[in-house]
């Protein structure tokens, strides 16, 4: 399965064997008048964590809130051609209700963005939305979710207290608990470490190989090392341009495009 | 040399700079303490001439007919002992039946004497019921307008509507309502057509205020809450509008100032000159509350400087009630600011 993940997807992409749980083709995207991805094709497979590196703005951001449409507010985004399949489902596709799409592909912001609540309330969130009541099983899912996000022993006894009171990287954490709270089989993340000082990082990135058993993650990163010490597969995008997707290995070791050697040694971007 | 480089890099500038950045502070400065000046003249003007009207120095301290008792025709006159003595209608006729002969040194003032109860209790009723009227629609429209609207050619219309009508001065607004409300309508003139012309008035403002309050809740809290599933709504609903809410406040206490203050759009649509019943009297059916003319103090406070005689007497109750209702207007505002300050407690970011 990793195997044919792996080869550079170009125009028309190759026929990946395996379940890719999200699967993009020939994919153009445009902010109004500005095309912000060209033609990208791309199979992210399950249980791995994918990261998607380049310069800013090549797009890497656009693409990742393609997954779960948070492009629809976006009143100038538009996607012009190409289609992206999650789960083997057309997510743009007229019968998808972008509400549920959004509760099976969770996403963790560059800032972290607790709410203004108390620390169980901004766990509880996604599941008091989506009409859970009981308490119980509010509590039990906010017990299990702070556990997943290795948070629950720093907080268990001040699970009233404001959230904002939390440090930078346990904020960064609970928004992590409280993505997973609704169970999605995706979690995207969107530079979630670009705050956060190095210890904090540090813990962001194990938390991520602790949580790519249960789910597939995806991560933005402007961090070279972030992307070679966490991710299994790294796609390389430069001006709206995937230019080559592998593993994480192989890219950081024996690049087979020259723009993704110059980059990650640091000639531009 | 290294001296040189100090004394280069962070000597004086030059002279006719810093005179001029002087020169500006002080303008500034300046400029601050005439409106400072203006608004303390108005303020001790009015306390220095309606605190007598109102207050006493002997317990209870204030006066109490003038806020209990309907407004009445003041008489003066002189009693058997030669004491000048001053008399609202209803009293004057008791003493006249007492003593059982006329007063032939009376003299007679109309409305300077008894109290202003009714005006009191009309402004309030107008006040919240046009804000309680504008704030949900207020807030509904902003809601709407900055939400769902976007960009287009229809909410640009809008927004150019909504600015047009702040710029209406309030006598248009007062004929508009009574066009529509009194005589389309036929609600004569009434709280509700009151009520409906001034939150017309307000309207504009608190859109614009309700707005601001809402796009100053960060885009992080929406987003949040739209990539945990929720619907747009639902994350306006838990996310957005709890934060939004001191701000929009803050426009309805600007509004109430707004409101309570306006003489022309009631003066044809809600307030009566004089009404001898307060609002809850005399009602057949509740439903007639709400199509009862009412008394209000800007209106009473215009009746008795223009429309009776001026003398020493109506000046008293004028500045009286002058006082009464600048007093009246800090308490509702003071409520509202009390109010915002608890919500914020709750939802602080």
């Amino acid at each position: 399965m990793e195997k044919d993940a792996t080869g550079v997807q170009g125009p028309g992409g190759g026929d990946a064997g395996g379940d890719p749980i999200i699967s993009v083709r020939g994919l153009d995207f445009f902010y109004g008048p500005l095309q912000v991805l060209s033609d990208i094709s791309l199979e992210i497979p399950r249980n791995l964590v994918t990261a998607l590196i380049g310069p800013s703005g090549c797009g890497k951001s656009t693409l990742l809130r393609c997954f779960n449409r948070m492009n629809d507010f976006n009143g100038d985004a538009r996607l012009a051609r190409g289609s992206i399949r999650v789960g083997g489902v057309d997510i743009n596709g007229p019968d998808v209700d972008p509400i549920e799409l959004r509760r099976r592909v969770g996403m963790v912001f560059q800032k972290s963005n607790p709410f203004p609540k108390s620390i169980y309330e901004n766990v509880a969130y996604g599941l008091r939305i989506g009409g859970v009541r009981r308490k119980s099983a509010l509590d039990e899912a906010v017990e299990r979710s702070l556990r997943n996000a290795a948070l629950w022993d720093e907080v268990k006894d001040r699970l009233g207290d404001s959230a904002l009171a939390l440090s930078g990287g346990q904020q960064q954490r609970m928004c992590i608990a409280r993505a997973i709270a609704v169970e999605p089989d995706i979690i995207l993340m969107d530079e979630p470490c670009s705050g956060l000082d190095p210890q904090a990082t540090m813990r962001i990135e194990e938390l991520i190989q602790e949580l790519k058993e249960q789910f597939t993650i995806v991560i933005v990163t402007h961090n070279m090392q972030q992307a070679s010490r966490c991710s299994d597969l790294t796609a390389f995008l430069h001006l709206g341009r995937l230019v080559e997707f592998a593993e994480t290995m192989r890219i950081f070791t024996n690049p087979s495009e020259k723009r993704t050697e110059d980059y990650i040694t640091g000639r531009f971007g | 040399m290294r001296g040189s480089v100090t004394t280069r890099s962070f000597a004086k500038g030059r002279r006719s700079f810093r005179l001029g950045e002087a020169a500006v502070i002080s303008g500034l400065r300046c400029a601050t303490y005439v409106i400072l000046l203006a608004a303390g003249c108005i303020f001790v003007d009015i306390v220095r001439k309606g605190a007598p009207v109102v207050l006493m120095a002997k317990p209870p301290f204030v006066h109490m007919e003038f806020l209990t008792q309907a407004p009445q025709t003041l008489h003066v006159f002189r009693d058997e002992a030669g004491v000048e003595r001053r008399m609202g209608e209803l009293d004057f006729r008791e003493y006249r039946s007492r003593v059982g002969r006329d007063v032939a040194s009376a003299r007679s003032y109309p409305y300077a004497g008894g109290g202003i109860l009714p005006c009191i209790v009309g402004t309030v009723l107008l006040t919240a019921g046009s804000i309680a009227m504008a704030m949900a629609l207020g807030m509904l429209c902003a809601i709407y307008l900055s939400e769902y609207g976007g960009s287009g050619a229809f909410i640009r219309a809008v927004r150019l509507a909504i600015l047009n009508l702040a710029g209406v001065p309030s006598i248009v607004f007062g004929l508009f309502g009574f066009a529509l409300f009194v005589l389309f309508f036929g609600w004569d003139v009434s709280l509700l057509a009151g009520w409906c012309t001034l939150a017309a008035m307000v309207l504009p403002v608190i859109i614009t205020a309700c707005e601001e309050s809402l796009r100053a809740v960060p885009k992080t809290f929406r987003e949040g809450a739209l990539a945990l599933g929720a619907t747009r709504w639902q994350a306006i609903w838990t996310n957005v509008l709890p934060h939004a809410l001191p701000g929009m406040l803050t426009s309805s206490i600007l509004g109430i100032a707004r409101v309570a203050g306006e003489t022309a759009p009631i003066m044809f649509t809600a307030a009566f000159v004089m009404r001898d019943n307060l609002p809850w009297q005399g009602l057949r059916h509740a439903g007639d509350f709400f199509f009862q003319g009412v008394m209000a103090l800007p209106y009473h406070i215009y009746y008795l400087s223009s429309k009776v005689p001026a003398n020493e007497y109506t000046r008293d109750a004028r500045y009286g009630t002058v006082l009464v209702f600048l007093v009246l207007v800090l308490a509702m505002a003071l409520g509202s600011i009390l109010l915002r300050a608890r919500i914020r407690r709750s939802h602080r970011w």
